[in-house]
């Protein structure tokens, strides 16, 4: 019994960054790596299926993208995984949701896990993509925002209920193996000890190559995507009207506003 | 053959408002000769024909389904099977939950150009152009599908104004393959409002995000909520952390604020699926320490300060 967890390092913006000269990226000295927040709560699904589990289940999660992405695979180690993949060649670069996807399908095949996991998305450019493309490289039934889960190691089918818009929850039954996408707030994740943490780094990640998953170098980069980044700029800046002043001042505006709202002013 | 098929979307046997949206987004790519198509899947597909009889719609097809609701294998066999009869040049549906569940997976085995959460779209030069957001929405991006016959391109809601005017589109029927779906939809389940608080009335709402920084300090935002009358409300980190109940939730995912007229948001930084729950809010009022936070772009004032001390001193006026 086997959960794949796929994760992504994701990136955030330092205060002031600036555009890369070619005009389609962020300039790469000013991007700050993390765990992406919604697969910290996948990951934390399938070790809480473990450790529940009376039958073996393993957790093996895996990221494509360069060495950097191994601070986000030791985190995951740190808090639960066994084992760890990365899958990075020089080609994968600029890839998009669905040139990513093509390869985690690919280690699935090698896994060939119960469950795969992944998040609803990610917190740098929020496709919602991957997972679901991922289920449909492989073939195989999926559901995406899963907010609850009910899933028996060794079970043909699981039990989910997707979060839908404006406080709804629709109960889904899903043949497994399956690919779920899972929500935040599902569960609440745990921190890594400084033990587990120490433990993590002497762990190994296991590397895989184009070769190794059998998927061409024309499947993956720009080549192998469903759309083309022609340029990133910044966009104008809110229209809000600025309050200045000090906060007492601020606030007094503010004061002002919620009564004018009441009918008091 | 060209053309814009739109994929409206209905849940328990409502349109949700995105589908007309969604018409709107499609009078933005109309090129000459182009035709508009809106097709409505559901077991009872002619129900939704007289709402979505807007204008700028030129034919409605009915899609039978056997499903009573969404599921992944039903919407992407039906709509895979009617972009492959009717071949358009662009398809557009919600970004949303439902499409989450399927939109890839189809863009992906037939090799569709393939965008989400877009709100913006044009041709430049000839050439469809999508526009989104990144790294938490801080920059915009522009993308394009070199080579691409069909373009898939998921809308964000609330961006697009509903048309207005009725229109007397044909309505077509298109059978759809059976499917034997593998993800059976069952009970639908209404998240309770575990305190009573029903944020879909009230009009005068305070919320407080992420900015808030532990549970200890929720009490003070609680106090101040009662004392200038708002009802205080909070963004998803807060509800997920158990800090306050989900019935407060704000946002697309929680209770939309629909009778709010005055919205204050504490250290919110408006996350996308925040943002878009918020947009007809008269008056969005955002206090955050970071410039930068993308609620500016939505709120009518900003204050960029510290969130505790705005708190103290505006709770001295009442």
């Amino acid at each position: 019994m086997k959960i794949l967890v796929a994760v992504k390092q994701v990136t955030a913006l330092d205060e002031d960054f600036v555009i890369a000269a070619d005009g389609r990226d962020v300039d790469a000295d000013f991007l700050i790596r993390d765990l992406n927040e919604w697969d910290d709560f996948s990951l934390e699904e399938a070790v809480k299926i473990k450790e529940a589990s009376a039958e073996a289940v393993e957790v093996v999660v895996v990221s494509v993208g360069p060495e950097e992405a191994d601070e986000a695979l030791r985190k995951c180690l740190a808090k639960g995984a066994d084992r760890a993949v990365r899958v990075w060649d020089h080609a994968v670069a600029g890839s998009d949701p669905i040139a990513i996807a093509r390869l985690l399908a690919a280690v699935a095949r090698l896994e060939a896990p119960d469950l795969l996991f992944a998040g609803v998305q990610s917190s740098d450019h929020g496709f919602a993509s991957t997972g679901i493309a991922t289920a449909g490289f492989l073939g195989w039934p999926h559901g995406a925002v899963v907010a609850n889960l009910v899933f028996t190691p060794g079970a043909k089918s699981a039990v989910f209920r997707r979060e839908l818009e404006g406080g709804l929850l629709h109960q889904v039954t899903i043949q497994c193996p399956a690919v779920l996408t899972i929500q935040a707030g599902i569960n609440t994740p745990r921190y890594a000890s400084l033990r587990s943490i120490k433990q993590a780094a002497a762990k190994p990640i296991e590397l895989r190559s184009l070769a190794d998953l059998a998927v061409s170098a024309d499947d993956v980069g720009e080549g192998g995507s469903l759309s083309h980044i022609r340029r990133m700029y910044i966009p104008d800046k809110g229209r809000a009207q600025l309050i200045e002043g000090s906060a007492a001042d601020q606030a007094k505006r503010l004061a002002e506003i919620i009564r004018e709202f009441k009918g008091e002013a | 053959m060209g053309g814009i098929l739109v994929i409206a979307e209905q849940r328990r046997g409502e349109l949700r408002p995105v589908s007309l949206e969604l018409v709107s987004a499609a009078q933005a790519l109309r090129l000459d000769g182009d035709a508009v198509a809106v097709a409505v899947l559901a077991p009872d597909p002619a129900r939704f024909v007289d709402p979505l009889k807007v204008a700028g719609v030129d034919e409605i097809i009915t899609v039978q389904t056997v499903a009573a609701e969404f599921d992944p294998d039903t919407f992407e066999s039906a709509v895979g099977a009617l972009i492959g009869a009717r071949h358009p040049a662009v398809v557009l549906i919600a970004h949303s939950v439902d499409s989450f569940g399927y939109a890839a997976a189809l863009a992906a085995k037939n090799g569709f150009g393939f965008a989400t959460d877009v709100f913006k779209v044009e041709h430049i030069d000839g050439e469809l152009v999508a526009t989104r957001g990144g790294y938490g929405q801080k920059v915009s991006v522009e993308v394009d599908f070199p080579g691409r016959a069909t373009v898939l391109l998921a809308v964000r809601p609330t961006v697009f104004k509903a048309p207005d005017g009725a229109a007397s589109p044909t309505t077509t029927t298109f059978a759809a393959p059976a499917t034997a779906s593998r993800a059976l939809g069952g009970e639908f389940i209404e998240v309770s409002a575990a305190d009573d608080v029903d944020m879909t009335s009230a009009e005068f709402i305070l919320t407080i995000g992420r900015g808030v920084g532990e549970e200890a300090k929720i009490a003070q935002f609680r106090e101040l909520a009662d004392a200038v009358g708002a009802t205080l409300g909070c963004s998803r980190p807060i509800a997920d952390a158990g800090w306050l109940p989900k019935s407060r939730q704000v946002g697309q995912s929680g209770k939309t604020a629909s009778a709010c007229q005055l919205y204050i948001a504490m250290g919110v930084s408006g996350a996308i699926q925040h943002l878009a729950g918020m947009k007809h809010i008269g008056t969005i009022v955002a206090v955050n320490s970071d410039a930068g936070a993308s609620i500016f772009g939505v709120a009518k004032y900003g204050i960029v300060g510290d969130i505790f001390e705005i708190a103290e001193e505006l709770r001295r006026h009442f």
